[in-house]
């Protein structure tokens, strides 16, 4: 039995103690918005918070983050849309959207490390792939949302 | 121009026939209720398109599967726009399977000849293609067509649901109907100052007849088309609420993990399971003739138990089969082959030979994966009676079609339900995965099944699109035009490929693809004479549709063997396009356009080149400018591109502008890294780390600039794609001097001829 805070909760998994949190997260607690891409941690679909963090949860093993503050996408902002999540929708970023949920936490981690992120921190960052072809809009968006963020929303 | 004197020999049509066969001749009364999407007991259907809730929500059937491509705000803009909804009104549902929402428009584009030309043999043809489409009832997604083939039937759906509300209103109000007008979901009566609300007249208009013929608004009228919309699916796909195939969950489920043979036509020998058999969570090991999967209460568990079977494979015969053996049989045949000849005007043997000067040079591009970043997955529950499957799919008609074949059940025994498309682009039309899925679901009868593959499945096992090489040639006049221009490619063919797996007794005299030719025939440029030839050569992997399909590979060709052109004879590359497209006004806007806003021939900074391709696919015309400059590594950096695209009319103009760039990253992803290789009849790469995608930090400003003619609508999902390769590599001969004539770009031959 593994215990996890996922999302403000302590949660109580039945789960062998090699499994990765993508598939605790998917399987046994039915959040399916962290995204199974590639299991090599090269894609970053599946990225979750761990304490602030960006985490690809495919490559992380779920025992060993017992204790530790797991936000993953449906956690993200319980009151409605973040700031990123709202910048999203006003660029009009996703097209398939399967990365999206991804690429939305790793800019949320990204922004809070770096409030005043430039270009080539968006670069050297945002190593999540999309094969839509997303890439320009996104590093508009996080632009948005840093401005908003500082701003106080 | 004379396009209808060219002689195009003929052209293979994927489905087209083989499905015909088992379906009965209808042609539906476009405006008939569909029982399917009526039944939803609140909302009053006034056709197979729209229903109104008693709030005045009104739902709209979406024919087409949203993959990325925004039909799913595009679409329904078609109905908002003639019934003067506000959008905010408008809810999205996917159509049933019904011959009504069928795709017509996508067998046009495969027939032989213009699918866009105005002569009255294309005309005669399309016409055949949209009958044959009806009778056929098929809903497919894909060939850029959905906004092409939804234009007519859901504005007229729209015009007539409009149409019936205000002759409901009109009989309340006992006025005459030409009196009301409509706005922001409400009919008015001006002189009465009064108003109802659609939601309050649904259920009287849905008993009312649709009008014999409804007027379509002229497009001085539109509010909504042509204007910027936010995208609809937006938020559910930014908090993570969008359901795809991967996503399903049905009470009982249980996952599979599976592993196919990894040689291409290889077979199952044999599975030792003792270390996996009675393990926890292990549900069954199902052996399939080329496959052997796992079923456990977890995805990771049947991953798990899976790597752990000792398998033993019969490589088959593709074992000796590697891409250096296929290169040579191309090459071959590029050679010495028999060619079909796609187009033949004037004497292009003659004029070529008679030439002061001509220029010749040959290509070649690899096999390339769709790596669509949601793997392939199916889920099913089979029993003896039913059938329900769960996939993200371009043609959920044909998953039903192919599924009641392989259970022996009738099609309404089936039912299918759809779901969002983590990527398509071509993959997702085929039905491997779920004949995999529906075996497996069978051999435990009345448990759903979800099967995942794993990246790497996904990676080996994709339908590629092929590798092709071509030698072009061009005779040059004393003055260094070109007058005559000869192409010929060789290697295999999608469509036959296709065929093969889903309709095998069709395959063994299929005609010649017309994919093969697509983008190096009907070209908008002027030459005196024309030779066009393919070399079919087979080969034994499995080829699929893959964006953009034959222009993928011609466009490369045809565009950067012009631009060689045009350094031979010192001309300015873009300047040697205008003078080919003189007599064409509609390519001279989006070439001239292009080259204008991205400042073609101004100063740029040292070390950098711009090259300009342009290219026709789907029905839209798209020119791009690429800036480039090479690392001292000899990697080449993508810095801008501009495009210009003309679909005739860009409906939903977000839409249109997203998918050029989409478009343009996914055709910059196969020109920078894209490569499969094959040896011992296998594929080589497995994952992002050798299958590498193009990453933000590698993307270029897109600059898009949508030109408005007026003209037929064309698609805007693959157009984006057949330019930017050639017009990367140009930039690079710009910036280096050095020619490109294979793909991927190798940094290594940059680097040396860089002298750095």
């Amino acid at each position: 039995m593994i215990v996890l805070r996922i999302n403000g909760e302590a949660r109580e998994i039945d789960a062998d103690p090699d499994t990765p949190l993508l598939w605790v997260l998917r399987d046994a607690l039915g959040l399916t918005g962290t995204k199974y891409g590639c299991g090599i941690g090269a894609c970053g679909a599946c990225t979750v918070h761990v304490d602030g963090q960006a985490v690809r949860a495919c490559v992380v093993q779920a025992a060993v983050l017992e204790g530790k503050e797991i936000t993953t996408i449906e956690g993200l902002d319980a009151a409605g849309l973040h700031p990123v999540q709202q910048a999203w929708i006003d660029h009009g970023v996703p097209q398939c959207g399967y990365c999206q949920p991804g690429m939305v936490m790793a800019a949320v981690a990204l922004l809070l490390q770096n409030p005043a992120a430039t270009d080539a921190d968006i670069d050297a960052t945002m190593t999540n792939l999309c094969r839509c072809g997303t890439y320009g809009r996104i590093r508009a968006a996080i632009h948005t949302a840093a401005a908003r963020l500082a701003g106080g929303r | 121009m004379n396009r209808s004197r060219r002689r195009f020999l003929i052209a293979g049509s994927l489905l087209g026939g083989g499905l015909l066969v088992g379906y009965a001749l209808r042609d539906p009364d476009p405006l008939s209720p569909v029982p399917a999407f009526a039944a939803d007991g609140r909302s009053a259907a006034l056709n197979g398109w729209v229903k109104i809730a008693p709030d005045g929500t009104v739902t709209v059937a979406l024919p087409n599967v949203e993959m990325g491509q925004s039909v799913y705000t595009g679409l329904p803009l078609l109905i908002a726009e003639e019934m003067d909804l506000d959008p905010a009104q408008v809810r999205v549902e996917p159509a049933p399977l019904d011959p009504l929402y069928a795709n017509t428009a996508v067998f046009v584009e495969m027939l032989p000849g213009d699918p866009f030309g105005r002569d009255p043999m294309s005309v005669a043809l399309r016409w055949i293609g949209r009958k044959a489409g009806q009778l056929i009832g098929f809903m497919v997604t894909g060939g850029s067509s959905s906004m092409i083939n939804a234009w007519l039937p859901m504005r007229t759906a729209g015009a007539s649901a409009r149409a019936m509300l205000v002759e409901a209103a009109a009989r309340r109000w006992q006025v005459p109907a030409r009196e009301c007008s409509t706005e922001a979901g409400q009919v008015r009566h001006a002189a009465s100052r009064r108003t109802l609300g659609y939601g309050d007249l649904a259920q009287e208009a849905a008993a009312i007849a649709p009008p014999p013929r409804a007027e379509l608004k002229a497009r001085a009228d539109f509010r909504l088309l042509g204007r910027r919309q936010p995208r609809l699916d937006a938020p559910d796909k930014v908090t993570g609420r969008a359901g795809f195939g991967i996503d399903v969950r049905v009470p009982g489920m249980r996952h599979a993990a599976i592993a196919q043979c990894p040689t291409f036509g290889g077979r199952l020998v044999d599975v030792d399971d003792a270390r996996v058999t009675g393990q926890p969570g292990i549900v069954a090991i199902v052996r399939l003739t080329d496959a052997v999967a796992v079923v456990a209460d977890s995805h990771w568990r049947a991953q798990r138990a899976l790597d752990a079977l000792v398998v033993q494979w019969d490589a088959g015969e593709a074992a000796s089969v590697s891409s250096e053996t296929i290169h040579a049989r191309l090459a071959e045949g590029l050679e010495r082959g028999e060619p079909i000849v796609y187009e033949d005007e004037g004497d292009t043997e003659a004029a070529i030979s008679g030439a002061d000067r001509i220029v010749e040079a040959a290509y070649r591009v690899p096999f390339l994966a769709h790596a669509t970043m949601e793997p392939m997955n199916c889920t099913a529950r089979v029993d003896a009676a039913s059938c329900e499957i769960w996939i993200g799919h371009q043609s959920p008609h044909l998953v039903r079609w192919f599924a009641a074949r392989m259970l022996e059940m009738e099609p309404e025994q089936v039912v299918v339900h759809g779901t969002f498309l983590g990527g398509g682009f071509g993959r997702r039309a085929e039905i491997d995965i779920v004949g995999q899925a529906l075996a497996i679901a069978r051999a435990l009868p009345g448990t759903p099944i979800q099967l995942l593959w794993s990246r790497e499945q996904d990676m080996r096992h994709d339908v590629y699109r092929p590798a092709m090489v071509a030698k072009l040639r061009a005779g040059l006049d004393a003055r260094g035009r070109p007058r005559a221009w000869w192409s010929r490619s060789c290697g295999p063919s999608v469509a036959r490929s296709t065929t093969e797996r889903i309709l095998p007794a069709m395959a063994s005299d299929f005609p010649p693809d017309k994919n093969n030719a697509d983008g190096a025939v009907r070209q908008r440029y002027s030459f005196a004479a024309r030779r066009v030839e393919h070399v079919l050569v087979p080969v034994p992997v499995p080829l699929g549709f893959w964006r953009s399909v034959g222009h993928s590979y011609n466009a490369f060709f045809v565009e950067s063997f012009l631009d060689e052109v045009a350094h031979a004879s010192r001309q300015d590359p873009y300047r040697l396009r205008r003078d080919l497209l003189a007599a064409d006004p509609r390519a001279l806007q989006v070439l001239d356009t292009a080259a204008m806003r991205a400042g073609w021939g101004t100063a740029l900074p040292a070390g950098r080149g711009r090259g300009i391709a342009f290219h026709e696919s789907f029905g839209s015309l798209v020119a791009q400018v690429a800036e480039v400059s090479i690392a001292p590594d000899g990697t080449p950096r993508v810095h801008r591109v501009v495009c210009a695209v003309d679909c005739g009319m860009a409906v939903d103009p977000e839409g249109v502008i997203a998918q050029m760039e989409s478009g343009i990253l996914y055709g910059l992803t196969a020109a920078l890294h894209g490569a499969i290789t094959i040896y011992s009849g296998a594929v080589q790469q497995s994952n992002f780390h050798d299958y590498p995608l193009a990453t933000l930090a590698q993307a270029p400003r897109i600059e898009v600039h949508v030109v408005d003619s007026g003209a037929e609508l064309g698609g805007a999902g693959e157009p984006g794609t057949p330019p930017i390769a050639p017009a990367v590599a140009n930039a690079i001969f710009a910036a280096t001097g050095v020619r490109v004539r294979e793909l991927p770009i190798r940094a290594q031959r940059l680097r040396r001829a860089d002298g750095a």
